[in-house]
């Protein structure tokens, strides 16, 4: 019985322990050398979504993870890749989840679409009543 | 007042009612591995502890399909699900470990405690595999079929009703 609770009670503890002791990855709090490429990797790396903490940038996050995942941002920058190649690479193992970059695609059209056909309803509904008024006026 | 009046009311009223329904039901969100039904990517790592060898993709291919099990010492579900790979490895599954960011001390206690259900483990001390094959977080488990495919990712600790689900699969992907 006492076990089970204090095993209940490390599960909920859980987030405060789930630390690892290991030293960092080299390029996880290192900046590149090269500013521009660093420019480039910060860039990148403020549009990825952390995977641990699901609300923060890579870029805003202490998670490991986070860290990890920088280190291969800035390593295949480094590399000479595109920022678009890298997320690419991420997307097709983590899907769009990893980008906050919005696409266009088959489930995300509706946000793209709709603000544009409200807009048109508007403007249609909008010169209606002008036009109305116009001709009430004319009379 | 004209009954037409009141559909933006309603809008509103359904949105607010949305969001607050899914405010009040926070749910975990899996963030499922892209990776599932692709090759395995190719690696190699270093052994993770004392007595018990590294791997690499070549140690997936041929015999039967075989567990790769995403874990850490210091990963407390991965203590929840430490029988549950003992059972499988009983079943006669080959499991093959990869410790995150792990030190090899702490993966030998680790084993002293809870027991030993791998032939290998490797380590990856910087996500490297981990992020490669898509897994978010520990512990995960693929199905990898014996010619080096992903066919299953089972996300979060293996509980006892998803010991039979797992050995199906890996009898189905045989």
């Amino acid at each position: 019985m006492i076990r089970t609770v204090l095993l209940m009670l490390a599960i909920i503890a859980a987030p405060l322990s789930a630390q690892d002791t290991m030293p960092p990855a080299p390029y996880a709090y290192t900046q590149l050398e090269d500013p521009a490429l660093e420019a480039k990797a910060t860039e990148l790396m403020s549009t990825l979504r952390c995977l641990k903490c699901q609300s923060q940038a890579i870029n805003d996050s202490d998670a490991p993870m986070a860290g990890d995942m920088r280190h291969q941002v800035r390593t295949k920058i480094l590399a000479g890749e595109e920022p678009e190649a890298i997320r690419a690479w991420l997307v097709d193992r983590y899907g769009d989840y990893v980008s906050y970059q919005p696409e266009v695609s088959s489930t995300t059209w509706p946000l793209f679409a709709v603000p544009a056909l409200l807009i048109l309803v508007a403007l249609l509904i909008l010169l209606r009543r002008v036009g109305k008024r116009r001709m009430e006026g004319d009379e | 007042m004209r009954p037409v009046f009141f559909i933006p009311l309603a809008l509103f009223l359904f949105f607010a009612g949305l969001a607050g329904y899914m405010l009040a039901n926070g749910r975990f969100e899996a963030v499922p591995s892209h990776m599932v039904n692709k090759p395995l990517p190719e690696f190699t790592l270093p052994p993770a502890v004392d007595g018990l060898p590294g791997t690499s993709r070549a140690d997936f291919i041929g015999g039967k399909p075989k567990l790769l099990n995403v874990w850490a010492s210091w990963c407390l579900p991965c203590i929840a699900e430490a029988p549950q790979l003992e059972a499988l490895k009983e079943e006669g599954v080959e499991i093959i470990g990869i410790a995150i960011r792990d030190k090899p001390e702490d993966v030998g206690d680790f084993l002293n405690r809870y027991g030993n259900p791998y032939t290998r483990i490797g380590a990856d001390d910087i996500s490297q595999l981990q992020i490669e094959i898509g897994a978010a977080g520990v512990p995960e488990t693929f199905v990898i079929d014996a010619k080096g495919n992903i066919r299953h990712q089972h996300i979060g600790d293996i509980r006892a009703s998803d010991v039979p689900k797992l050995l199906q699969i890996l009898e189905d992907v045989q």
